[in-house]
């Protein structure tokens, strides 16, 4: 339908839209451009940074302390990613398959722990592993073990944690992706003669690839940032990226080296982001389009 | 999987979720200072927490912050949702991506990114600069809530609206906003509660004039298990929990 413009549609229209690029630019867009200049600029004990430009931050990023504070955040963001993952898929599959009646009900039980303060989430965490918690209790009560396990302060808390956290921030995208499936087209593959094995892996994991990188993102990525889970769970041992971020802006006060290091995280995000919109083309483009375009022509 | 493994595992799963937070709860109201045993049942531990001022300050604080900046989100979120959704025009599509990368972006960088530029800008840290950098964090969230609720409905009746003489803003208030309301409502309920939560962004953007209740309990979690951390974690679980009850029953009421 045509629509013709007439004065006050465009005046309210200019102005929405005018607000919306104003709200990106200053919000988002400003903020980081600030952060990204500052990555490169030098750093001052009195002032946070001075205005000249060097490449020394990105330098350090190659040094092996930070390395090694890569290292140990990568490892334990991606365990508690795959971990995730290969608990959150038949759970979100089980889900999308449940009774229409049963379903939402099921739903709001993800959605509550999803909005729940991951903060007061991972700190009910430590009733559980904590050296009096509850699974140590169990345990010693059954006769499984004959001393408390030292689960706190650990690796292993801080991937219990995380794990945790961020399950539900999985499910989610997943469960999202897995609904919208056709359900004709498992049936199809299975009337062609592929097992369950096969359908699973030419046809439903492609389509709902991109629910499953929407809940890498999702997962991984505040696994990197949020520094509060090993602060609480992990103790002092290790340190990761977002501690490590936080401690040049508010301890070190090396804002630069701050700023250069969380250009990590921010590369990070755009690769998913592109992979993200390869895998939702495929699955859009691919797969489903052309049995869509064959359906409507007959 | 077989009928009853598919049950079993969704209600361990379920049990994974909900066995800490139950916990946590139980504990509040343990009389024991300390969680190693039960000491009967006692609500002093939520008492203490009514003498707490400081206590109490930061939770106005973080209270008046979360009203206002969820206000603002809706109101930049919805606005943005209305002009994806009717006008087209030139930097449409990388404004729909900008948003979706926002509502993706980690938490510590936005924090970061605007105590440097509320710094840059000599801004003095406190109520103002949390309310900009929540406004920022929730208007992606409302954004597309509002967006996903009016790709459901007909653009016809809009346009039925100004064909019987409604300005584009008369009609959009008229007929837009009562049928995305439920959307708008969810938005700014869920603004709410991220704006109350949010422990990564407000580290960075408040100063020590004007303290808020999520970086005050972080500072409390830090030291370890106590009851009265048990009975205000409680507490804050009961509010997430209503609020996104209601968000729900406001989003499915109306849908039906």
């Amino acid at each position: 339908m045509e629509r013709v413009p007439s004065p006050g549609a465009s005046r309210f229209r200019e102005a929405s839209i005018a607000g919306t690029w104003l709200w990106l630019g200053l919000f988002a867009l400003l903020p980081n451009l600030v952060l990204l200049l500052v990555a490169f600029l030098d750093r001052d004990t009195v002032g946070f940074f001075i205005p000249s430009l060097t490449l020394d931050n990105f330098r350090e990023l190659f040094a092996p302390v930070f390395l090694g504070v890569l290292w140990d955040s990568i490892r334990l963001a991606l365990c508690s990613t795959l971990v995730c993952l290969l608990a959150a898929y038949p759970f979100a599959y089980a889900l999308a398959k449940a009774g229409p009646r049963l379903r939402p009900w099921l739903l709001l039980l993800v959605i509550i722990p999803f909005w729940t303060n991951s903060l007061i989430r991972t700190y009910a965490l430590i009733l559980m592993i904590g050296a009096q918690g509850l699974v140590n209790k169990c345990a010693l009560g059954l006769g499984l073990i004959g001393a408390p396990l030292e689960l706190m302060y650990t690796d292993f808390a801080v991937f219990a944690g995380m794990t945790y956290t961020f399950l539900p921030f999985m499910i989610l995208p997943l469960y999202a992706s897995i609904e919208k499936l056709d359900p004709g087209l498992a049936d199809a593959a299975k009337d062609l003669g592929a097992g369950s094995l096969r359908t699973f892996w030419h046809s439903t994991l492609p389509l709902t690839l991109p629910g499953v990188v929407a809940g890498c993102i999702l997962v991984f990525l505040p696994s990197l940032g949020s520094f509060y889970i090993p602060e609480i769970l992990g103790g002092a041992t290790n340190m990761l990226l977002g501690t490590f971020i936080k401690n040049q802006f508010l301890v070190a006060k090396n804002w630069p080296l701050g700023a250069a290091s969380s250009s990590v995280l921010t590369l990070l995000l755009v690769l998913l982001a592109v992979l993200y919109r390869f895998t939702s083309q495929r699955a859009a483009g691919g797969y489903n389009a052309p049995l869509n375009a064959r359906r409507d022509g007959e | 999987m077989g009928a009853w493994s598919k049950r079993l595992y969704i209600f361990l799963v379920y049990c994974f979720f909900y066995l800490p937070l139950l916990a946590m709860f139980l504990y509040s109201f343990n009389a024991a200072k300390y969680t190693t045993a039960w000491g009967g049942f006692s609500l002093k531990w939520y008492a203490a927490l009514l003498r707490n001022n400081g206590l109490l300050d930061a939770a106005l604080n973080s209270f008046l912050v979360a009203v206002c900046a969820a206000s603002l989100a809706t109101l930049l979120g919805g606005l943005a949702a209305v002009c994806l959704k009717r006008y087209s025009f030139p930097g449409r599509r990388a404004l729909f991506i900008g948003i979706l990368l926002l509502t993706v972006s980690p938490d510590i960088v936005m924090g970061i990114s605007f105590l440097i530029l509320f710094i840059a800008c000599s801004v003095q840290l406190g109520f103002l600069t949390l309310l900009v950098a929540h406004t920022a964090l929730c208007a992606p969230f409302v954004a597309v809530t509002v967006l996903a609720r009016l790709e459901e409905f007909d653009e016809y009746l809009i346009e039925a609206a100004r064909d019987l003489g409604a300005s584009e803003a008369k009609a959009l208030l008229h007929v837009l906003l009562p049928l995305s309301a439920p959307a708008v409502a969810a938005g700014w309920l869920l603004s709410f509660t991220l704006s109350m939560d949010d422990v990564l962004i407000s580290t960075f953007v408040t100063g020590p004039s004007f303290e808020v209740l999520p970086v005050r309990i972080y500072s409390m979690v830090r030291l370890g298990v106590k009851p009265d951390v048990n009975a205000l974690s409680a507490i804050m679980f009961a509010l997430t929990l209503s609020l996104v009850l209601l968000a729900q029953v406001i989003t499915q009421l109306r849908r039906k």
